[in-house]
């Protein structure tokens, strides 16, 4: 019997001896820089803007009501978004990975499509459907149902540009699973439903997490596929990119700063939490974190 | 629980992995299939386990045909080659799986679960580790989690794919020793794969033999080392030597020279003897000679490289006593007291010997 693995230590901050290949110094070196110069500089000059604002003057902006009800808005519709995203787009994922049917490449090749396509003209492509005289949108208003112009367009159109990430981080993960780990459920009497539940979903958890993650990252962020279906009404379906687009149309760079730290602080903390997640269901496979 | 194969036959598409065969494992044996790759050893675990359904042909567990019902409920303990634990479970949740995935109406409750995966914990002597995830363990340990997983649903019958086959030498030799306790414990039927014959002919108290989808033989391991029943198994179970012979008016000769051995029958045949199954004591102008080409130490015996005939023809491996000394160009003169007649390899359906002498 051979030793068992060690378990999890508790993480020892110093660099991880590089080993003989060459390159580290180099690697790291570059690697910090590109960050630094790529995404550290243009953030933190967000948060210098602010800050030159002074405390009580960023708390008054950023406090504002329409201010916080666009925030809400973007925020709250990316969440649904992803989540629709992620039942979703699992299960085009599942379709893609274990079915071979005709047709198949195409509809592999449809999904990155929303990648692909300028999201403006998803943007009007959803409008013209779901406008109360488009095809769709036509249908709906006599029970009483309105897509555009409300915060359930805006969900539209986000998982519409949301899909792609969700299907993108969960396949290949999928592709993975060792198809004797599900008879080995079976043989120990599990249903088909009791195997996907207890055994295929959990271990699909980083990935999906991930997928949701982006997902989420991208509904917050979008902005061209949004602002033709949701109407941009104050309060009721503006979103927040929007309105830093109008606060700096009205020369209020004050506010428009306010309201992008106020989004980079949120997203933030959302990503840290859904990494500090990830990490932990990751330890449990026993991969380094 | 008795497990009866009738006439069972697999295709894959146009190729068959299976043709048909049957096969009658008694209960509370311990019965392994031994074959190279490609032998379809596998498949036909799979088919009993149910995770293949037969082209044709029968599975019976005791009298119950076990066809109609599908792998769920068949209760087979299933032991994969790579361990196929559930990793993002710790091991007790492993080994209580299949309790915890029951109908409700016969599932034990969360407690009596619990107190029957810590005992399975302490029959595979992995006690303490329940709380460990699989990637804490070692390959043994692994695979005895997957055991005890296996028996948690007190299965009719235990099967195992290959169970060693992804462990180092010295842990495979404890858990062959150990699979032996466990099944002289437990009483399970038990079948296994392997391509191993040191571990089938060890372990099993019965062998079958396969090769391109057929059994060639079924036995005990002693009657499938002594008496081979066809020409592969001869030359896949042990060390064998394989001479091309020719019979005529009773005798058997090997380029033109007699043997001194005699058989009935005439025309072309294949000899298999084992190495250390000859005599040194030969008629004048009998037997096989051969001078030496190279030889080395096998244990206690040296094994010695034979050119038979002038012109580097046949070479054979014999077996003397290692106290004898030896030097290439040496010639040895030696007869087979223990041999088998085959017919020419590839004649296809008479694999059966023509005649068979002990000494």
């Amino acid at each position: 019997m051979g030793t068992p693995a060690p378990a999890v230590r508790a993480p020892v901050w110093r660099f991880r001896k590089p080993g003989i290949i060459p390159g580290f110094r180099l690697a790291m070196t570059v690697t910090l820089v590109w960050l630094v110069v790529m995404i550290l500089v243009p953030l933190s000059g967000i948060f210098f803007q602010s800050a030159s604002l002074g405390w009580e003057k960023f708390a008054a902006l950023a406090m504002d009501r329409r201010t916080l009800a666009a925030l809400g808005i973007s925020f709250s519709s990316a969440f649904i978004a992803a989540l629709v995203n992620l039942v979703f787009g699992t299960l085009v994922a599942w379709v893609l990975v274990r079915y071979r049917f005709p047709g198949r490449r195409v509809v592999d090749a449809l999904v990155d499509l929303p990648f692909a396509l300028p999201t403006a003209v998803a943007g009007i492509a959803l409008t013209a459907l779901y406008a109360p005289n488009g095809w769709v949108g036509g249908l709906l208003e006599p029970l009483g149902i309105r897509i555009s112009y409300t915060q359930a367009g805006i969900v539209l159109a986000l998982i519409f540009v949301g899909l792609p990430f969700v299907v993108r981080t969960v396949q290949p993960v999928m592709e993975e699973i060792d198809k004797e780990v599900e008879e080995a459920s079976a043989t120990l009497g599990a249903g088909r439903f009791q195997t996907v539940a207890r055994v295929l979903l959990p271990s699909l958890t980083p990935a999906l997490l991930t997928g949701f993650a982006l997902a989420l990252a991208r509904g917050v962020g979008e902005y061209g596929s949004v602002i033709f279906i949701a109407g941009n009404i104050p309060y009721a379906s503006e979103i927040a990119p929007l309105l830093i687009v109008i606060r700096l149309e009205e020369f209020n760079y004050p506010a428009a700063t306010a309201i992008a730290a106020m989004m980079l602080a949120i997203s933030f903390s959302m990503l840290l939490l859904i990494n500090w997640v990830q990490a932990r269901s990751r330890k449990r496979y026993g991969h380094a974190v | 629980m008795d497990v009866t194969l009738r006439k069972i036959a697999k295709e894959f598409g146009s190729t068959a992995a299976l043709h048909e065969l049957s096969l009658d494992i008694r209960s509370g044996e311990l019965i392994a299939l031994l074959g190279p790759s490609g032998s379809g050893k596998t498949t036909l675990l799979r088919l009993i386990a149910g995770l293949e359904t037969p082209s044709a042909g029968t599975v019976m567990f005791g009298e119950e045909d076990a066809a109609r019902r599908p792998v769920q409920d068949r209760r087979v303990g299933f032991v994969f080659q790579h361990y196929a634990l559930f990793r993002h479970m710790t091991v007790l949740e492993n080994v209580s799986f299949g309790l915890s995935v029951r109908p409700r109406a016969s599932r034990p409750t969360a407690s009596e679960t619990r107190r029957r995966a810590l005992e399975l914990l302490d029959f595979v002597q992995l006690p303490g580790l329940g709380g460990r995830y699989p990637a804490q363990l070692s390959g043994g340990q692994r695979q005895r989690v997957a055991l005890a997983r296996a028996l948690a649903i007190e299965p009719r019958v235990l099967l195992l794919d290959e169970p060693f086959g992804a462990l180092d030498a010295q842990v495979r030799r404890d858990l062959r020793r150990w699979l032996r306790e466990v099944h002289d414990r437990t009483g399970h039927t038990t079948i296994f794969v392997t391509h191993d014959q040191e571990e089938a002919m060890e372990l099993a108290d019965r062998v079958v033999v396969m090769s391109q989808g057929r059994i060639e033989q079924v036995g005990t391991p002693d009657e499938i080392h002594d008496a081979p029943a066809s020409a592969f198994v001869h030359g896949f179970i042990g060390e064998s030597v394989k001479l091309p012979v020719e019979i005529g008016q009773g005798i058997i000769r090997h380029a033109g020279r007699p043997l001194g051995l005699r058989a009935h029958g005439r025309g072309a045949s294949t000899l298999y003897f084992r190495p250390h199954e000859i005599s040194r004591i030969v008629s004048p102008g009998e037997g096989l000679s051969g001078t030496v080409v190279s030889y080395r130490r096998v244990g206690g015996l040296r094994r010695v490289e034979l050119a038979l005939g002038p012109d580097d023809g046949e070479r054979v491996e014999i077996d003397i006593p290692a106290g004898e000394q030896v030097s290439t160009g040496d010639t040895i003169t030696f007869r087979p007291t223990n041999w088998r007649l085959y017919p020419e390899p590839a004649a296809d359906e008479g694999h059966r010997p023509l005649e068979v002498k002990y000494a």
